[in-house]
């Protein structure tokens, strides 16, 4: 875009994206790592009316009710913190692959046909 | 919001799958088009930081909880089209891995948050702030605005829903009544997380926000492509 300064503009830019993306990644490992375990554990908001209205008994259990990860938790896991501090992280880690993955492809310009 | 399988029947839910279906594959082709080499990771980290603070339930009102949906946090950093995107993706993440919202009922909840909340709260976006003026402190008020009724706007996809095929038989009004009222109190978490967390992005890289961008550069002349 701005020819003449654009060697400058791209060193300052690479610093900061590196930093502003490790900060972003860090912060929401925090959150799903750590901060999770203080979450609240009442239902949420469908849940919740579901309940006092009464249609909550025609909800059917998930189909992948007993999978390793099932309800923010760990298999195996005893200790409550530890297992959705850990299922957290793995599904950070997990979206990160698929949307960085994802995105990047979506937005791959092709500049000559094949690639 | 996220939908267990069994409320709504088969038939409806095949009809909303088939709808998202669409939605998502046209976001596809949209975002194409909206993201470049220099976004695409904000849109990755955006879906990251989705995932993560959706474990995050906050209490509302006595034994209720909510959590961020994200749909304008995503619309306001990387436009709707990749929103979309994002948010199917995070929904996805949650119903396969982690039990959260059923399979079948995934159509469902895409509608609802993917695109209904996405393209509302974009909508509602742009009103406000195009009556505020052309700073950073107004984009984080429209995006506030644009969150707050973003999430009884996707209470009320539901009840659509609820109304098109539910599986109980209470009233619609009764469902409707007690989803809004739930959610706009809902939505006055996601309103301060999202004015929040997008006035920390605009104080740190607004180059890469879609709603400060596209807010100020108007007159530029745009690249054809």
């Amino acid at each position: 875009m701005a020819g003449k300064t654009i060697s400058r503009s791209w060193r300052f830019g690479v610093l900061a994206n590196r930093k502003f993306y490790v900060i972003g990644f860090i912060v929401s490992l925090f959150l799903a790592g750590v901060v999770s375990f203080y979450a609240s554990s009442s239902p949420d908001g469908l849940e919740k009316v579901a309940e006092d209205i009464g249609f909550i008994e025609t909800a059917k259990d998930h189909s992948n009710v007993d999978g390793a990860l099932a309800d923010y938790g760990v298999k195996g896991i005893e200790n409550e913190r530890t297992s959705v501090g850990v299922a957290g992280v793995i599904g950070v880690i997990g979206t990160a692959v698929v949307a960085g993955i994802g995105f990047k492809l979506i937005a791959r310009k092709p500049k000559k046909d094949g690639n | 919001m996220h939908i267990p399988d069994g409320f709504i029947d088969p038939q409806t839910s095949a009809i909303f799958a088939g709808i998202s279906a669409v939605g998502v594959a046209a976001a596809l082709k949209g975002a194409r088009s909206q993201l470049d080499e220099k976004t695409a990771p904000l849109a990755g980290l955006t879906a990251v930081f989705i995932f993560a603070v959706q474990m995050l339930n906050f209490p509302v009102a006595a034994g209720t909880s909510g959590h961020l949906l994200g749909a304008v946090l995503a619309t306001v950093l990387v436009g709707p089209w990749a929103a979309t995107l994002a948010l199917t993706v995070v929904l996805l993440m949650q119903a396969f891995l982690f039990a959260d919202g059923g399979l079948t009922a995934l159509g469902l909840s895409v509608f609802n948050m993917s695109i209904l909340a996405v393209w509302a709260g974009y909508a509602i976006f742009l009103l406000v702030r195009k009556i505020l003026p052309k700073n950073k402190a107004s984009v984080s008020a429209a995006a506030f605005v644009g969150a707050l009724l973003s999430v009884p706007i996707a209470a009320a996809g539901f009840t659509l829903q609820y109304a098109m095929g539910a599986t109980a038989t209470f009233s619609t009004s009764t469902v409707l009544s007690a989803m809004v009222g739930t959610h706009v109190l809902i939505g006055i978490g996601e309103a301060i997380i999202t004015g929040l967390t997008v006035s920390a992005v605009l104080a740190s890289r607004s180059d890469l926000v879609y709603g400060w961008k596209n807010n100020k550069q108007k007159l530029e002349i745009r690249s054809a492509s």
